[in-house]
């Protein structure tokens, strides 16, 4: 038995660049290999007549806004971002986008301060073009397609109009069915930064550009998925009701309104509501895992420090309190999500504050889950199931605010 | 039956070569004729004290390869024939084995020692020889030094052989027993101590239970810590052997006795001779190795349940420890950086520097800088050099903020010593600090730059210069422009910084290529590494500079497959360097290709750039064989469908390719490339299908191949599969058994360890690949029904999958994947099996809410193709 032999490698670099190649390939191939598999499972869903009706339940817990933690930075190199590639570029994807809080009681001033159109049902992402290329991220800030399209240097074609090196970004939401990107928001344009602009601005801006591209023409060789703005209403009473009941070529998912005054913010934002009932989305009251709807209603909280529940927002709200036996008991530490139902006790409020809940721990939620519900979510969720808020209610509201002028869709945008 | 040996063991041995020739071809004969026999002859010869010690030697050897090989098919044939043996024969032996351990001559004693724990390594796992243990222990108490000492060995070398668990737990405490006591300073024979301590070396791993035993871990420590005095080197040095050891496996148990082990290990180092002191430092280092790992999987966050906590041993020595390392670096070799294999006390001590920069981070910073300071000016080269190692060493771990500014600082001074010192031992380390500090402090994620528009000239000058140097300084040159390069890699299409070099420093770097000496240092590899970095870092704006490099290459390829009666040295250098070659035009024809516009011009260079790869195949060497395989991969994604025309040509080599289990990177390539070749021909690959299906199946069939090579194997079945749709139909027969017994072997692993639980999920992969590509392939097809059959058998593999738990995410996405790809194909005649199935239930929901996206996006198609196939 010989001294074993100790040395370790001196001044060179670890890596074979051998070995790299080696590896760079086998991604490669990897990649190229998902990609076939997946044209074709796409090509599949294309082909299929049955497909077309169908809205894809799934989608639903994508538009759920859990927040996102809300230190997302404000200052954003957008020409920095639109560079970034692999993991980098999912991280920052994924706090980009406004997120909106469900809406538990009406806004003042609905008619003269806010927008609203019907939200399209499917997946919501970014989408930015740039050098040649258009990359669409979800919320996660994974990719969702990489294409050629129609947008400012979203293709390589001779006649591109500006420079190569301009870029766009578009916050959409990707409609399966008929393989539409819907535009729900303008972020960048021709390198052109509309963060701190009104969606007043952004929105004209959106409807008065988007068309002039040819993004919204049918699909073609440099042009893979069509674009197309959602219809926007001045949030009185013929707006709303044309957003709730119009037609419109996608599956709805709720209404969304949009503060006029308000910049494009990162993350939740009261500046920005989403509300549902039975007649504009499938999806009103959560369903669990097996897509039943729980006898009662399900809210996952996170445990703090000194054993109090508190929702995702920032600051937190408190919704009760945990013993410590049961801390023990279930394992529980500081930063667990725990889930729990809300028993018949309910939820009580004293001048508007949650003073008490009637909580009863169910068990850990899904290891997916990233972040505690918010109290926004959380109080729709127990409205719907109690004295949901209703259309009649919205349109109520806009009613009874007596200086209102009637000046209906004055604002529609459909390209 | 024994049969006289001697003589025809020592012909074996002797000068004269007929002579050898002859006597091998004896032997040979005689082991053909009967085995038995033959092994028992050779024990006997073995154990006879009367014969000589040469004979003995040999035969002991050649018994021992009787036993055991390293490649692991031949390994198991050998195992398998020592077990059918006669068993009297195998006791006769055995008996012979044990008896030579007491034999006055140590070259006997040794050979015997190891061949006893070979037999032991078959027959223990197999609870055969139950006595051997207590026959040896008895040894242990017998007065002669001699057989102490080899049956000492003897236990160190079983403990080497066998897996603990084939050991049980009453005799490990007596073999451990044994071996301490051997060690202990009561023991008067040196020979006897040294051999219990490497014995204690082995046995390491075997004592869990004694290191969780408080007393019996003190005792241990404290004979192992007593064996680090002797007044033998060899003790000494093999006694830190056991601290090292003990540090990786045993680091949770180490608080105790940290301090003590500290003072043991300075006072090696500062005083000990140098293989003694390698082992103290060496200590130190892998302590490092362990708390990095630790703070790398938690994150310095133990609040959760990490089941090893970091006791920061490193961080509180630190005071100690790095004035203790620094003193090292001074003692440096005079020519250690052209000697290949050097490894000395400054080496030793500058890379544990290193490693502990990387634990503490920060901390180490203050206490280095000092050193820097006081002695990168003065005269001796010996004192510039440690400061710059010393520097060079700490630029990973600590943050960025901490060291940019000294870097910052540092820089010019670099640069002019790389010039200007007189020393090449100096210059060496200079320019592999500067690569460092590109490495780790230059890139778009660091805020502030440590290369500017104002410096970058200077810099670049400066290396290029340094390319001319002594190929050792010339290497380390080439080192830090490729990790300057590298900090450019995000430019992506726009400009980058090297934009206006980047003519210069590709000339520069095939200058370096033709030097007379670029064999020296490995600086031909780093020259053209350095290339391919440059050109995989470059933008737009220089395409029409790479696209220049292809013709050159391609002469340089041509030249060395012109070149004509070469030596056997020369043709493995020309070997070597067709192999870079290769590589670099890979590296070309991906960076073009990914482009439309540059792809278009440089497809003109195809034919020709095919045609020489071709030819490399020509050559024996396995390296060149695979490089070449990867550009032609390369180039058939960028050619997709006109890569047909080189289809006749070039599938000679491609089979060739998947025969050869040797070289199994050149195989596993190879199966790659197949995957390239299908999803750039579509159905055109259809003509070449049944030789490689073929081929394919072979592979899979034999175990003379690499296991790591299967689970691409699957895959590429599915890529065919894809690309040739409903004509798989005639490989169905063939490739779903071999799926299916696949399949069934992969679903349960209860009890694997980490590598066999990597490489389940690798073969699952593989496989769910596979079923994927065959549905997809054969959707729409009038021949869907071909698959009913074996529908119920994926189901019941993804729901037994489900039920294991134990799938990695790669496997859960293909998974359901998979179940998707059955439902859309099969649609309504599978309805009731997939209603029937777990998989569509249970695990389809854990997808749907997985945090995966690649994940719910495979699920979500899951979800959409098994709605269709149940609603009619």
């Amino acid at each position: 038995m010989a001294p074993h032999d100790l040395r370790r490698p001196f001044k060179r670099a670890a890596i074979s660049d051998q070995q790299r190649r080696r590896e760079l390939s086998l991604q490669r191939q990897a990649q190229h290999r998902r990609d076939a598999q997946h044209q074709a499972r796409c090509l599949a869903s294309f082909l299929n007549p049955h497909s077309e009706p169908e809205p894809e339940p799934e989608t639903t817990p994508e538009l759920e806004p859990e927040p996102e933690p809300s230190d997302s930075p404000k200052e954003l190199d957008i020409r920095h971002a639109s560079k970034l590639k692999g993991a980098e570029a999912r991280k920052w994807f994924a706090r980009q986008l406004m997120l909106p809080e469900w809406m538990i009681d009406v806004p003042d001033q609905l008619p003269q301060d806010w927008y609203v159109f019907a939200r399209p049902a499917g997946k919501r992402c970014f989408v930015v073009s740039s050098n040649g290329t258009t990359v669409s991220r979800l919320r996660n800030g994974s990719m969702l397609h990489h294409f050629p399209s129609a947008l400012p240097s979203g293709a390589r074609t001779k006649d591109s109009s500006g420079s190569a090196q301009s870029y766009s970004i578009l916050d959409c939401i990707f409609h399966e069915s008929d393989q539409t990107y819907y535009v729900i928001d303008m972020v960048c344009w021709r390198e052109y930064s509309l963060y701190d602009c009104t969606a007043e601005f952004r929105f004209f801006w959106l409807s008065s550009k988007l068309a002039e591209t040819g993004a919204c023409d049918p699909p073609s060789q440099y042009h893979r998925y069509r674009f197309s703005p959602v219809p926007v209403y001045n949030c009185d009473q013929a707006g709303l009701s044309a957003a709730y009941t119009g037609a419109v070529p996608y599956v709805k998912d709720g209404l969304l309104f949009y503060n006029k005054h308000a910049h494009y913010q990162t993350g939740n934002t009261p500046l920005a509501l989403v509300w549902k009932d039975e007649n504009c989305s499938q999806y009103v009251i959560d369903t669990d895992s097996k897509g039943q709807v729980p006898s009662q209603q399900q809210v996952v909280l996170e445990l703090q420090d000194n054993g109090n529940l508190s929702t995702s927002d920032d600051p937190p709200v408190v919704f009760g309190c945990l013993d410590r036996a049961i801390i023990e008991q279930t394992e529980s530490c500081s930063g667990n999500l725990l889930r729990f139902a809300v028993g018949d006790g309910g939820l009580n409020f004293v001048d508007g504050k949650l003073e008490k809940a009637d909580l009863h721990y169910l068990g850990k939620p899904n290891r997916a889950r990233a972040f505690a519900d918010s109290y926004s979510k959380v109080m729709f969720q127990y409205m719907a199931r109690h004295s949901p808020l209703r259309i009649d209610d919205l349109l109520a509201s806009i009613s009874s605010l007596s200086d209102q002028e009637n000046k209906p869709d004055d604002v529609e945008m459909v390209g | 039956m024994a049969m006289e040996v001697t003589q025809v063991l020592l012909n074996a041995q002797a000068v004269d070569g007929t002579v050898r020739k002859q006597a091998e071809e004896n032997l040979k004969q005689f082991q053909e004729q009967n085995l038995p026999s033959f092994l028992f002859s050779l024990a006997g010869e073995l154990s006879n004290d009367d014969k000589p010690v040469e004979s003995r030697k040999l035969a002991g050897l050649i018994l021992k390869n009787a036993l055991d090989a390293k490649e692991q098919h031949r390994k198991l044939e050998l195992v398998q024939r020592w077990l059918s043996l006669d068993p009297s024969v195998k006791t006769q032996i055995k008996a012979c084995l044990l008896k030579t351990l007491s034999s006055p001559a140590l070259d006997a004693r040794s050979t015997a020692s190891q061949v006893v724990a070979k037999v032991a390594g078959i027959e223990l796992p197999h609870k055969q020889w139950p006595e051997l243990i207590g026959l040896l222990l008895s040894n242990i108490h017998q007065l002669p030094a001699n057989t102490r000492q080899a049956t000492l060995e003897t236990l160190g070398y079983i403990c080497e052989e066998v897996s603990p668990d084939a050991v049980e737990q009453d005799h490990v405490n007596k073999i451990l027993t044994a071996v301490v006591q051997g060690m202990n300073s009561s023991e008067s024979n040196n020979d006897v101590r040294l051999a219990a301590t490497r014995a204690l070396y082995n046995a390491l791993g075997f004592a869990q239970a004694n290191f969780s035993n408080d007393m019996e871990r003190d005792y241990i420590m404290r004979v192992v810590c007593e064996a680090t005095l002797s007044p033998e080197l060899r003790i000494r040095q093999a006694a830190f052997e056991c601290l090292v050891a003990i540090s990786s496996t045993y680091y949770e148990k180490l608080a105790p006795y940290i301090q003590d082990i500290f003072n043991i290990t300075a006072k090696a180092v500062k005083e000990d001779e140098e293989p003694v002191a390698l082992q103290a430092i060496e200590f130190w280092s892998s302590i490092c190795d362990e708390e990095i790992d630790i703070l790398e999987e938690y994150g310095g966050d133990f609040t959760g349940d990490s089941d090893v906590p970091c006791f920061y041993f490193v961080k509180q020595a630190l005071p100690v420890l790095v004035p203790m390392l620094l003193e090292t670096l001074l003692k440096q070799d005079e020519d250690q950086d052209q000697d290949e294999g050097a490894w000395n006390i400054a080496m030793a001590g500058g890379t544990c520097l290193g490693l502990v920069a990387r634990t503490v981070g920060d901390d180490v910073v203050p206490l280095v800088m000092p050193f820097i300071e006081e002695n990168i000016t003065k005269p001796d080269w010996r004192q510039r050099e440690a400061a710059t190692y010393a520097f060079g060493s700490i630029l990973e771990g600590p943050s960025p903020d901490k060291l940019i500014p000294l870097v910052n600082i540092a820089l010019n001074f670099m640069l002019t010593a790389l010039m200007n010192d007189p020393n090449n031992h100096v210059k060496d380390t200079t320019a592999w600090t500067l690569g460092r500090m590109f490495e780790f402090l230059h890139g778009s994620a660091l805020e502030t730059p440590i290369i500017t528009q104002a410096n970058i000239q200077q810099i670049i000058n400066v290396l290029l210069q340094s390319m001319k140097d002594v190929p050792n300084v010339a290497e380390k040159a080439c080192g830090a422009l490729y990790f300057l390069a590298q900090g450019y890699e995000d430019a992506g299409s726009s400009s980058s910084p090297l934009t206006p070099f980047f003519q210069e420093i590709v000339q520069a770097l095939l200058t370096v290529t033709h030097r007379e000496d670029a064999g020296e240092s490995r600086l031909r590899t780093a020259a053209y590494e350095t290339l391919n970095e440059v050109v995989r870092c470059s933008t737009d704006e220089t395409a029409s500079m790479v696209l220049q490099l292809i013709p050159v290459i391609m002469m340089e390829l041509h030249q060395t497959l012109e070149a004509q009666k070469l030596s056997s040295d020369e043709r493995e250098k020309q070997n070597e360097l067709q192999g870079l070659l290769c590589g670099c035009l890979q590296v070309i024809i991906q960076k073009l290709g990914s482009s439309e516009q540059s792809k278009y011009v440089f497809m003109q260079y195809a034919d020709q750039m095919m045609a020489l790869f071709l030819r490399v195949f020509a050559s024996r060497s396995a390296t060149a064989h695979e490089e070449a395989m990867l550009a032609i991969g390369a180039l058939a994604y960028a050619t997709s469908a006109d890569f047909v025309k080189y289809m006749p040509e070039f599938y000679r080599y491609l089979e060739m390719g998947l025969q050869n289990f040797e070289d199994y990177q050149v195989c596993a390539i190879t199966v790659g490339v197949v995957g390239d070749i299908c999803r750039a021909l579509e159905d055109k690959i259809l003509p070449y299908c049944d030789g490689i299906m073929t081929q394919l199946l072979k592979d899979l069939s034999s175990n003379q191949l690499h296991r790591s090579v299967k689970p691409p194997i699957f895959s590429c079945f599915g890529d065919i599969a894809l690309a040739i749709g409903e004509n798989f139909e005639k490989y169905l027969i063939y490739a779903m058994p071999m799926l299916q017994s696949a399949a069934e072997l992969s679903a349960h692993i209860s009890g694997a360890d980490d590598d066999m639980l990597e490489y389940t999920n690798s073969l699952r992969n593989g496989i769910l690949e596979a079923y994927s590509g065959i549905f997809q392939g054969f959707k729409g097809s009038s021949k869907t029904q071909l698959l009913m059959p074996f529908a119920p058998h994926v189901l019941q593999f993804l729901d037994s999958l489900y039920m294991e738990k134990d799938m990695d995410d790669a496997v859960s996405k293909t998974a359901i994947g998979v179940l998707g790809d059955l439902a859309d194909t099969l649609g309504s005649n599978a309805g009731p099996l997939i209603q029937q199935s777990v998989s569509s239930k249970d695990f389809l929901s854990e997808c749907l809410s997985s945090d995966d996206h690649l994940i719910r996006e495979s699920a979500e198609w899951a979800k959409l193709a098994i709605s269709r196939a149940i609603s009619f």
